[in-house]
C-alpha cells in the first residue's frame, strides 16, 4: 500500500507541533521511578 | 493524515507488561540486624531458602524475560555465602544488580571490587543522619557500620552509590543533613515511604510522619529534591500538588504486579515487597511454570492488571494524582483497598481508621524475626513483654472485672 | 561499530528535534537493551541506567533498522513513516540521541 504525499494543512501542523512538544512517541522513565521496589 | 495518539504511559503500564521492568529479590531472611520497622520481618534464615542452583535458574528466566535489573535485598543479602557468585552470574547474564545492604560486609576490598564493576550498584540503608536517631530504629552500632561502608565505597572511587532512608517522624527534620551526607560521599540520596508492613505494623503509630511532616516532606521534595531518588514512594502525597510544576518524580502509580514484584527467599512471588501476605501471594518460582509462569498467568496479577476503580476515592479531586494511594498501606492498617490511603493528604482516612478495631488489622503471613530482640530505648513498643521467655501474646492480660 | 559521539547525555536544545541530523548514519548504542512491548518497546541503557519507552511499534521499527540504513531519514521512510509524521519522528530520534540511546555511526 503506497502512501500519497499530502501537503501539510495548518491544523495538521499544529497537531504535529503538539506531538513534538509533548514528545508522545518517546517517554523517559527513571529506573527508580516505579513504586514497589526497595 | 492524523496520527493515533498513544495511550499515556501510566495507563499502558497499569495494564501490565509481559515481564517486569525491574523487581526486588529478597535473597535471605537472615540478617545481622533487627530494625524495628523491617518490612520483611527478617532476622532468622528460613530453612526452605532457594539453593544456589535454584537462584541461577531464576536469573536465567530473568535474562530470557529481559528484566533489566534486580534490586537484591533481604534480610541482609551479603550474609549468604553465595552472594557474590549470584551477583556475578546475574551481571554475566545481562541482568543489572543493585543490592541493598546495611553495610556490614562492605570492606575496603569489597568496595574496590564493586567500584570496578559497571553493572552492580549499591544501596546503603540509613534511617538517621545521626547515630542517635538512626540507632534507635536500626540498633546500636548500625550507624557506624553504615558510615564506614560509605567511606570505603567513596575511598574506592565508587561514585553515585545510593543512600536509602525510610522517612519517619524522628528523621523528617534531618532531610538537609541526609543530603549533606550523600554529598559528602558523592553518593545519591534516596528517600522512601515507611509502610505498616512486616514489623512496621508494630511501630507504625509512633514512627509514621505526622500530617504536618508530610507537607514538609512534599515541599522539600519539590524545592530541593531534584537529584533525590524516591522510588516513586510518595505518589500518595501528589494530592498536595496543584500543577505540573509541583509533580513528584516517578510514574505516580502502584507498580505492584504490573511492572514490578517481589521474589522472596523461599521463591514466593508477591505483588511487592510491602505486601508480604497470602492475599498478595501470586505463586512460587519452584512451580512448573517458574517465575515466568507466575508473572504471566497468576490470578492475582491478572486481577491487579484489570482497570482499577477508585471506589470511595473516585469523586475526590485529588484522585487523578494520588490514585488512592498504597495498597499495602491500606491493607496493613485494616482499611478497605477501594478507599483512601491511611495517610491521605485530604484527611479522608481519619474516620475510617477510627473504625478499625484494635488488633484487627491483618498480620504479616511470615515472621522471621530473631527470637530475642534489643528493645529500642527511645521508642515505646505496643506490648511490654512480661518476660523475655514468655511468647504468649496474652501474658499479663486479665479482663477487667464486671 | 563504534559510536561517533560521547555516551554522556546532553542537555536538550531549545528547538526540540530540529537540530537532529536525519541525514546522518545512526545506530543503537551497544549498551542498550531493546525489549519489544505490545505498544512499542522499552529501551534500557546499561551504562547510563536510563529507561526510555517507545510508544509506537513503527518507531521501534525505525530504531531497529538504523544500523543497516544509510541514514535516519531512509530508516523512517522504509518503516513507512509519512511525510507529515517526519517532524514527530525527528523529535523522537533527537530525544533518544540526547539520552545516548542512539548514536551516530562512524562508518
Amino acid at each position: 500500500m503506497t502512501e500519497t504525499v499530502a501537503a501539510i494543512e495548518p491544523t495538521e501542523a499544529a497537531e504535529v507541533d503538539e506531538l513534538i512538544s509533548q514528545d508522545l512517541l518517546v517517554e523517559e522513565v527513571s529506573i527508580d521511578g516505579m513504586c514497589g521496589v526497595y | 493524515m492524523t496520527t493515533t495518539t498513544p495511550l499515556p504511559l501510566v495507563e499502558q503500564f497499569q495494564l501490565g507488561l509481559d515481564a517486569p521492568i525491574c523487581l526486588t529479590w529478597e535473597l535471605t531472611y537472615a540478617c545481622n540486624l533487627s530494625c524495628v520497622h523491617c518490612l520483611s520481618s527478617s532476622g532468622r534464615r528460613d530453612p526452605r531458602e532457594l539453593t544456589t542452583a535454584e537462584c541461577k535458574a531464576v536469573i536465567d528466566e530473568l535474562e530470557r524475560m529481559q528484566v533489566f535489573y534486580v534490586n537484591i535485598g533481604g534480610g541482609e543479602p551479603t550474609v549468604r555465602p553465595d552472594f557474590w557468585e549470584l551477583v556475578d552470574y546475574a551481571t554475566e547474564h545481562h541482568v543489572g544488580v543493585k543490592f541493598s545492604t546495611n553495610g556490614v560486609k562492605i570492606t575496603p576490598a569489597v568496595a574496590q571490587r564493586l567500584a570496578a564493576s559497571d553493572y552492580v550498584d549499591v544501596q546503603i540503608s540509613l534511617d538517621g543522619a545521626t547515630a542517635e536517631v538512626n540507632d534507635a530504629v536500626r540498633g546500636t552500632g548500625s550507624y557506624a557500620t553504615a558510615l564506614l561502608a560509605m567511606q570505603n565505597l567513596a575511598d574506592a572511587g565508587f561514585r553515585g552509590f545510593k543512600i536509602s532512608v525510610v522517612m519517619t517522624r524522628q528523621n523528617v527534620a534531618q532531610l538537609d543533613q541526609f543530603k549533606a551526607i550523600a554529598d559528602r560521599f558523592d553518593a545519591q540520596l534516596r528517600i522512601t515511604r515507611l509502610r505498616p508492613s512486616g514489623r512496621g505494623a508494630d511501630v507504625w503509630d509512633e514512627l509514621h510522619p505526622t500530617a504536618a511532616q508530610q507537607r514538609e516532606l512534599y515541599d522539600w521534595l519539590v524545592a530541593r529534591g531534584e537529584s533525590v531518588l524516591t522510588g516513586d514512594s510518595f505518589f500518595h502525597l501528589s494530592g498536595f500538588g496543584d500543577g505540573a510544576g509541583d509533580s513528584l518524580p516517578g510514574l505516580n502509580l502502584c507498580g505492584a504486579g504490573r511492572v514490578v514484584c517481589l521474589i522472596d527467599p523461599v521463591g514466593d512471588v508477591y505483588a511487592c515487597p510491602f505486601a508480604i501476605h497470602d492475599n498478595f501471594l501470586a505463586g512460587n518460582v519452584r512451580s512448573a511454570g517458574g517465575f515466568t509462569g507466575v508473572w504471566r498467568e497468576s490470578d492475582l496479577f491478572a486481577d491487579l492488571r484489570r482497570p482499577q476503580t477508585g471506589g470511595a476515592c473516585t469523586s475526590c479531586s485529588a484522585f487523578d494524582s494520588c490514585r488512592g494511594g498504597c495498597m499495602a498501606a491500606k491493607f496493613f492498617t485494616g482499611l478497605p483497598l477501594d478507599g483512601p490511603d491511611p495517610e491521605c493528604v485530604r484527611g479522608n482516612a481519619e474516620s475510617a481508621l477510627l473504625q478499625v478495631a484494635a488488633g484487627s488489622a491483618p498480620k504479616p503471613s511470615l515472621d522471621h524475626s530473631h527470637r530475642s530482640r534489643p528493645v529500642a530505648l527511645t521508642l515505646t513498643t505496643r506490648r511490654a513483654p512480661v518476660s523475655d521467655c514468655n511468647e504468649n501474646p496474652l501474658a499479663g492480660f486479665s479482663p477487667s472485672a464486671g | 561499530m563504534a559510536c561517533a559521539v560521547s555516551t554522556e547525555a546532553s542537555p536538550s536544545s531549545s528547538a526540540p528535534g530540529r537540530s537532529f541530523d536525519l541525514d546522518a548514519a545512526w545506530q543503537l548504542h551497544p549498551q542498550v537493551s531493546v525489549r519489544p512491548e505490545r505498544f512499542g518497546a522499552l529501551l534500557y541503557h546499561f551504562g547510563t541506567r536510563r529507561l526510555s519507552f517507545l510508544k509506537s511499534p513503527q518507531l521501534l521499527a525505525v530504531v531497529g533498522s538504523l544500523a543497516e540504513q544509510r541514514s535516519a531519514r531512509t530508516a523512517c521512510v522504509s518503516a513507512g513513516v509519512a511525510v507529515a509524521e517526519m517532524p514527530a519522528y525527528q523529535a523522537a530520534l533527537s530525544t533518544l540521541a540526547e539520552s545516548a540511546m542512539i548514536c551516530e555511526r562512524s562508518t
